[in-house]
């Protein structure tokens, strides 16, 4: 099992500090329950708690907006303690200007899956970059439409077999999958670009300092910046929960490469 | 702006004369921008173009915004954006574009976002596409027809003010005569839309000393608050879709029942009723009063509100068996609501057709108060047995 349901659970701090132990882990508390009606194995809780615990350090619960787009995600506007608009599919990114142009101090971010951004909405999220809007986009990218049970998007890798690519996809049939903020790197709107992970406990700590870094940029009117994780779905694989880091690893990240892509120089000072 | 709120809207704006003669999308447009609308965005076609044109010039000089957006669907998600954060906020477009957003609009009925969408049509076509929907579902906008700038004006207030009343987004039917056509107009918020609106509790503003609010169309609810009727509790989707959609359907009742709208001339002793919306309905009547004057006893009916539309009027107008001539410039659209009013108890005529210039604009030579009066001419010898 990975560390998935362990750090979700937030079970195990209460009978730690009961024995006096330190305690060294407890659920962000802008996420309101103990509980998620995501599959086993699933990577989005993980990529959505570490964005909470950013929101919550910068002190921004108060001034922020979350604008979410349509997924299994989309369960988490019941849980999170932040104002939140549920936009169309895809059209989050045009959402998420119109709220941030009448609140211009306000943190707008949008939640969206690699089907909701990258499929549907990819015109959305492009012009979005290009007019420089100062919000922070997050993609959590797990290369297959999760919610309907496992089928092609835009991000499902070469080979990968899908209900809607039953020998896998082919790039002479379905064409090639889709590295959104390699894109849009030369946008000069576009102020932070970069792709993290969640598949280690490793990959899920740089993924946090990779939506602060984002969240930080907006923060300073630095420009359009945009978050890429790329999530675990069992589910959408047809693998075990157990096998979901490991066919990630495999199967995603050397098409996807994870690290910062965009970064201004600002954020350094 | 900074502030959502209404009491800073209009603060520090620089509003001209109160009376101006204006072409009807740009009167709309300075409604729109006196009743507090602060974010508009639109993609340019004819003939709302000049709405957008007017926007970019007014909407900096009162510390709005306007956008020009890359596709009418982008328009409409940044204007539930804006709306949803509680700034009165409006896009305009034209018949196709219309058809582009349907999606969110069927949606925004189900979210309750109170915004105002107009569309200046390029005929009548789009009769059917504003009052079924947007989009899918069964649920429908408010949707208003104003037959002058005059009226445009009066009805951008009240869009704003029904649209908040109601938590009901609004839709103005508007076309290319209405639009392209200048008139004398005055700005004043009508009697009607001066009437206290409620706070807006459910503006997603940032969580200010407060609970989280969430602006959903999929009926979600925040964990800890009961969900929607039949609603399902924590550890599922914490969802129920169709609460919105009752709810929705609930409120349709409430409105007809108060915001039914409808022009009504010479009825007392008609023997014909010729019925037209929008800018049309000003060569109905004219046609009318002309008929009277070669001794047909033709009465008047304007529908200003298309969605609640005026069923019990023509269902009036049916009990007493008095013949309806429908004049629309499309195929057949509105006559069917017509049909439905009169219950089956009075013959209707459709008397309209489509006619457009060479490009699918509205002035064909059917736009004609004496083409409707050849028309009565024709639908008359059935009137009503005495």
């Amino acid at each position: 099992m990975s560390s998935t349901h362990v750090e979700q659970s937030g079970t195990i701090a209460a009978p730690d500090v009961k024995a006096g132990l330190e305690k060294v882990f407890t659920r962000s508390p802008l996420l309101g329950t103990d509980t998620h009606s995501l599959c086993p194995g699933c990577g989005e809780p993980n990529a959505v708690r570490v964005l909470m615990e950013n929101i919550e350090e910068m002190g921004e619960r108060e001034n922020t907006v979350c604008v979410l787009g349509i997924g299994c995600y989309t369960a988490f506007a019941a849980l999170m303690d932040l104002d939140t608009q549920q936009a169309m599919h895809g059209r989050a990114p045009a959402q998420a200007t119109g709220i941030k142009r009448v609140l211009p101090d306000r943190l707008v971010f949008t939640l969206q899956g690699d089907g909701d951004m990258i499929t549907e909405g990819i015109q959305e999220v492009i012009h979005a970059a290009a007019r420089g809007e100062k919000i922070t986009a997050i993609c959590l990218n797990n290369a297959a439409f999760g919610e309907t049970g496992g089928h092609m998007t835009a991000t499902s890798v070469i080979g990968q077999r899908t209900k809607s690519t039953l020998e896998g996809r082919d790039p002479a049939r379905h064409g090639y999958p889709i590295r959104l903020p390699e894109m849009l790197t030369g946008f000069e709107g576009v102020a932070y670009l970069a792709r993290g992970s969640v598949h280690t406990p490793v990959a899920v700590k740089k993924t946090k300092k990779l939506f602060r870094a984002a969240l930080e940029t907006q923060k300073r009117g630095l420009g359009f910046s945009l978050v890429e994780v790329l999530t675990m779905c069992p589910t959408g694989w047809f693998v075990t929960p157990a096998e979901g880091p490991k066919f990630q690893e495999e199967r995603l990240v050397p098409v996807f490469r994870v690290g910062e892509i965009k970064r201004p120089k600002e954020l350094e000072v | 702006m900074s502030h959502p709120d209404r009491e800073s809207i209009g603060s520090g704006a620089t509003l001209g004369p109160a009376r101006a003669f204006l072409e009807g999308g740009h009167a709309l447009a300075e409604a729109a921008i006196r009743a507090g609308c602060r974010f508009y965005c639109g993609y340019p076609m004819t003939p709302s173009t000049e709405v957008l044109e007017y926007m970019a010039k007014r909407m900096p000089e009162v510390g709005g915004v306007c956008i020009n957006v890359e596709a009418e669907i982008e328009g409409i998600n940044m204007v539930w954006g804006a709306a949803g954060a509680g700034v009165r906020a409006m896009i305009a477009s034209t018949t196709n574009g219309m058809s582009l957003m349907q999606e969110s609009l069927a949606e925004m009925v189900l979210g309750r976002i109170p915004a105002v969408v107009v569309n200046m049509g390029r005929a009548q076509g789009d009769y059917n596409q504003c009052t079924r929907s947007g989009g899918h579902g069964s649920h429908r906008m408010i949707v208003l027809a104003p037959g002058s700038a005059q009226e445009a004006v009066e009805t951008a207030y009240r869009a704003f003010h029904l649209a908040e009343k109601w938590r009901h987004p609004v839709l103005i039917y508007g076309d290319f005569m209405l639009s392209h056509t200048s008139e004398t107009v005055t700005f004043a918020p009508p009697p009607d839309t001066v009437e206290p609106l409620p706070e807006k509790t459910w503006a997603t503003t940032g969580a200010r000393g407060r609970k989280p609010r969430l602006l959903t169309s999929l009926g979600m609810r925040i964990e800890g608050e009961p969900a929607g009727g039949g609603g399902i509790g924590p550890g599922e989707h914490r969802t129920d879709t169709t609460a919105p959609m009752r709810e929705a359907v609930k409120r349709h009742l409430e409105i007809a029942r108060a915001e039914t709208r409808v022009e009504t001339a010479m009825l007392d002793d008609a023997e014909l009723v010729v019925t037209a919306f929008g800018i049309l309905g000003r060569f109905a009547k004219y046609a009318a009063r002309l008929a009277r004057e070669e001794g047909m006893r033709v009465g008047y009916v304007r529908p200003y509100t298309l969605v609640p539309f005026p069923y019990a009027t023509f269902a009036e107008i049916g009990a007493r068996g008095i013949p309806v001539a429908v004049f629309e410039n499309n195929a057949g659209q509105m006559v069917q609501d017509v049909r439905l009013g009169v219950e089956g108890r009075a013959k209707v005529d459709f008397i309209g057709g489509i006619s457009m210039d060479g490009s699918g604009f509205g002035v064909g030579p059917n736009v004609d108060a004496l083409h409707i009066l050849e028309k009565i001419r024709e639908v008359y010898p059935q009137r009503r047995a005495a």
